[in-house]
């Protein structure tokens, strides 16, 4: 039998013939950490003794869940990392230097790497073609000494899709739509496998949308081949050397298959508290909204700004709305300002934030009060999650958002185009 | 031979009902951070948890996040052994590579304040309260391994490597 996408990269990099549920050891391409897990990966290497890295090179820290830093304690876990990448020699992203998951896409991850960070949407990734996938703090920190770590050789789920989005609705609601259907739980410990002749029409910001919320399903990876689209994204990045085309096999085996029709999906809207309560956001018309927020690893691109700023081209946000906009990387900030999109998103009442994860985990730019509705972008709506457990986070695309910042309550983009 | 008393919570416990993001502030202060254990699923649990008892999930639990914080409050909170229907990936791996115990089996039948006792070597779980007795799946070796010698920084630090 042939091998799928996740059995062919752990088999490369294991030296093993690695089938689903083997346990096999494979070397590591790429290691990082972020700044609220990044303090107890140092600690747990500290306590391990280690002496150095495997892969300086290969081994990042990034400062994106609060940065700047919001207070005095995170702005000494800020120093313990900086300190730490001084004595080592492991690379550093600091402040304004864009969410961790946007700049390993943009200037990292390779088809066909294995990629561990300690954020569980390390996942991301997997858009290129990257087995990357998410672990904690002790796991890194191995990681980080021995450039190598044991998987699971997952279970693959071929997701098969077919056909275009049409106007008005984007990657988003497609993986809303899946998880909705799967539950959060629908793909634990297995690998998303995406393909299909509709991939054709799913650009990297596309992919990088839907493999990031893998994870919300139970994932451990969401795989996309790499292909024609991948070369162009990666020559668009002026890193055309890290392309090789990646594939599952024809006969590879699947545990289960789901079909996607691009064409019949739906603005789509996961509802309070969980990922996989989803509905369609024209049934939500009605619900009142207070911030909208825009950014993060999941949609704070610059096709989702563009997007944005299409639809509120010489609109005003609603009285009611704080608009919040975090560009996921510098690249995206300099992109749109050229674009013009900044100057549009600001005219209709949006407030900028540096590139980094912004509102996204309750820890500052738009903590949420006791009562109050977000429509985030993002890819969590837990309860507690951005402020006050008596919240409520509401998830839908970059045009929905937009849509809800015209009108002031869950809004079908549809309606506004 | 575990012995406790179940605190029985529902399904889809997110590392957020566990330790919530917005205690990120505290997670180089340990003590303060592990006052805050299981906060936004059960506000009281931290006040009522003695050492040696059991969380007993649903279906998914510790989904979410990569936080280690997740299983570090609840050993620190004396829990020890998690019991659940099933677990999220990551917080299976960072619960096995903190040395505490997360064991898979039917916790339907599990209420809460029962009297349990764990035979993680006999792989069975006896609910002296219900006089139920479950059995829990094995756990990979790797894992049993690392689970053995309290977590996988020490089974690093014996071996000088992994071991299948």
């Amino acid at each position: 039998m042939g091998k799928t996408l996740a059995e062919k990269i752990l088999s490369l990099k294991s030296g093993c013939d690695a089938r689903a549920g083997d346990i096999v050891i494979a070397r590591v391409d790429l290691a990082f950490a972020q700044d609220t897990t990044g303090p107890l990966t140092v600690r747990q290497f500290q306590a391990g003794k280690f002496k150095s890295l495997a892969n300086p090179s290969q081994t990042v820290l990034f400062f994106d869940h609060a940065a700047p830093s919001p207070n005095r304690e995170l702005a000494s876990d800020h120093q313990f990392m900086r300190q730490f990448a001084r004595e080592t020699g492991c690379l550093i992203s600091d402040v304004g230097g864009g969410v961790c998951h946007q700049l390993v896409a943009e200037s990292l991850a390779k088809p066909g790497d294995v990629i561990v960070g300690a954020d569980s949407h390390t996942v991301t990734a997997g858009a290129l073609g990257a087995f990357a996938t998410g672990m904690g703090s002790s796991d890194v920190a191995v990681v980080f000494a021995l450039g190598k770590t044991w998987f699971r050789v997952p279970e693959s789920i071929k997701i098969s899709t077919t056909g275009e989005l049409r106007q008005g609705v984007m990657a988003k609601d497609l993986v809303l739509q899946l998880i909705g259907a799967i539950g959060a739980d629908g793909a634990t410990y297995k690998a998303l496998e995406f393909g299909g002749e509709g991939l054709r029409n799913l650009k990297i910001s596309d992919r990088l949308t839907i493999a990031n919320m893998a994870v919300e399903a139970g994932a451990k990876v969401g795989l996309f081949p790499s292909d024609r689209v991948t070369r162009g994204y990666l020559n668009h990045q002026k890193r055309g050397e890290d392309y090789q085309p990646l594939a599952a096999d024809n006969n590879a085996g699947y545990e289960s298959e789901i079909h996607i029709e691009l064409a019949a999906l739906e603005p789509t809207v996961a509802k309070p508290h969980q990922v996989d309560n989803t509905a369609p956001a024209r049934e939500l018309k009605g619900t009142k909204i207070d911030q909208v927020f825009i950014g993060t690893c999941t949609n704070g691109r610059l096709e989702d700004i563009a997007t944005a700023a299409e639809i509120l081209k010489g609109k005003k946000r609603h009285p009611r709305i704080r608009f919040i906009v975090a560009p996921a990387s510098p690249q995206i900030l300099l992109d749109a300002i050229s674009a013009g999109y900044i100057r549009t998103l600001v005219e209709a009442g949006a407030a900028i934030m540096p590139p980094g994860c912004a509102a996204c985990l309750g820890l500052h730019q738009g903590v949420l009060a006791s009562g109050e509705a977000c429509l985030s972008t993002a890819n969590r709506n837990f309860k507690g999650r951005m402020g006050s457990p008596e919240a409520f986070i509401y998830l839908g695309s970059p045009a929905t958002a937009a849509a809800t910042v015209i009108t002031g309550e869950i809004t079908d983009p549809r309606d506004v185009m | 031979m575990l012995k406790g008393k179940a605190f029985k919570f529902g399904d889809n416990i997110s590392t957020d009902h566990i330790i919530p993001g917005r205690y990120a502030y505290l997670r180089s202060n340990l003590p303060e951070l592990a006052k805050h254990v299981m906060e936004d699923a059960d506000p009281d649990f931290a006040g009522k948890v003695n050492k040696g008892d059991f969380i007993v999930g649903g279906s998914n639990f510790g989904l979410g996040s990569s936080r280690e914080h997740a299983p570090l409050v609840i050993k620190m909170a004396g829990v020890s052994a998690i019991l659940a229907k099933s677990v999220a990936r990551i917080f299976f791996r960072n619960a096995i590579n903190l040395g505490l115990p997360v064991l898979i089996c039917d916790t339907n039948g599990i209420c809460d304040g029962d009297e349990l006792e764990v035979d993680l070597a006999g792989g069975t779980v006896y609910d002296k309260t219900s006089g139920q007795k479950l059995s829990f799946s094995c756990l990979p070796e790797v894992m049993l391994d690392i689970l053995d010698k309290g977590g996988l920084v020490p089974y690093i630090q014996k071996y000088g490597d992994f071991r299948l």
